[in-house]
């Protein structure tokens, strides 16, 4: 097995510190919001978690369709890693939406357009993970799992556009308005500077979180190829 | 909450939503962290198996009983 490469290592550390600007960023040096108080400091690392799991979605699905054509099935290990970091990032993304929701909305939850294309999309991907678990043949697995991915790529693009195109009380902060919307608020400079780097924050987190997952999902194949060899 | 004059205190759920951001972010690195060591573990103990036959030419000496072939530890000579 390769030793971790030092760029690697390095994007580690990196990232660690990232985070922790961010947060300082968002829990200190944003101003609180005059409404809604200390609660909409979540709001940096809902989006932060959003955007990094949605772009990990359509990876994903562009992976697929790599696969599909060049059937190697490195690029079903991609598939594989880009899902399962951006599962969990999304997973976070609703925790903290339902959080701010509590006292914005005075509910944990809604089966509002935005919040239910949400739901769906992360249902969907963990139903991909037990699709995978189901078949044995490797080949098969990247197929049908290639063919599920690329066709649950979509949801990604659909809950983005749900505050834009459905009636829904999910605000929209960036990149227009929503009348419907309960619990906006117009961001200051010092609240774009955070938002903004908690956003760049999670980008390179989502990445050194890939690469490890890519490594992981290598070193899966290389001890099954060697199973194989040792039963045979 | 939006007709009250004064900013609510809605710290308690900013901690909660941080808290367990973090939590499940580190979970997940330990879950990465764990898997890796498992199948490191899992290849060290198959790449043991894999080995070739090694065939010691011992020397016979007289007195002691003739050397024997050691075979791989999946019992495969």
């Amino acid at each position: 097995m390769q030793a971790k490469p030092v760029t690697l290592k390095v994007l580690d550390i990196v990232s660690i510190v990232l985070l922790g600007v961010s947060a300082y960023l968002a829990l200190v040096f944003a101003p609180t919001e005059l409404v809604m108080g200390d609660v909409q400091r979540v709001f940096y690392f809902h989006i932060g978690t959003a955007w990094t799991a949605l772009l990990g979605f359509i990876l994903a699905a562009v992976f697929s369709i790599v696969y599909l054509i060049k059937k190697d099935l490195k690029w079903d290990r991609l598939q594989v890693a880009a899902i399962e970091v951006s599962l969990v990032f999304f997973f976070i993304t609703i925790v903290l939406g339902s959080i701010w929701a509590r006292p914005a909305w005075n509910t944990w939850w809604t089966w509002d357009p935005r919040l239910t294309t949400a739901a769906v999309t992360e249902l969907i991907y963990i139903a991909y993970f037990m699709l995978r678990q189901g078949i044995d043949d490797p080949d098969r697995r990247a197929r049908f799992g290639a063919v599920y991915a690329l066709v649950g790529g979509i949801s990604a693009p659909i809950t983005f556009f749900a505050i834009r195109l459905f009636r829904t009380i999910h605000p929209v902060v960036i990149g227009g308005s929503n009348a419907e919307a309960e619990g906006s608020f117009a961001m200051t400079a010092d609240m774009r500077v955070a938002f903004f780097f908690a956003l760049f924050a999670f980008t390179v987190l989502f990445i050194d979180l890939f690469w490890n997952r890519i490594r992981l999902g290598d070193l899966q194949e290389k001890v099954e190829q060697l199973k194989l060899k040792v039963t045979m | 909450m939006f007709l009250q004059n004064s900013t609510p205190d809605t710290s308690g759920y900013m901690i909660a939503g941080y808290a367990i951001a973090f939590i499940v972010m580190a979970l997940y690195v330990a879950s990465i962290s764990l898997r890796h060591r498992n199948l490191i573990q899992d290849m060290t103990t198959l790449e043991e198996m894999d080995k070739p036959a090694v065939k010691v030419e011992a020397v016979n000496k007289p007195g002691m009983p003739p050397a024997k072939t050691v075979t791989k530890k999946n019992g495969k000579k």
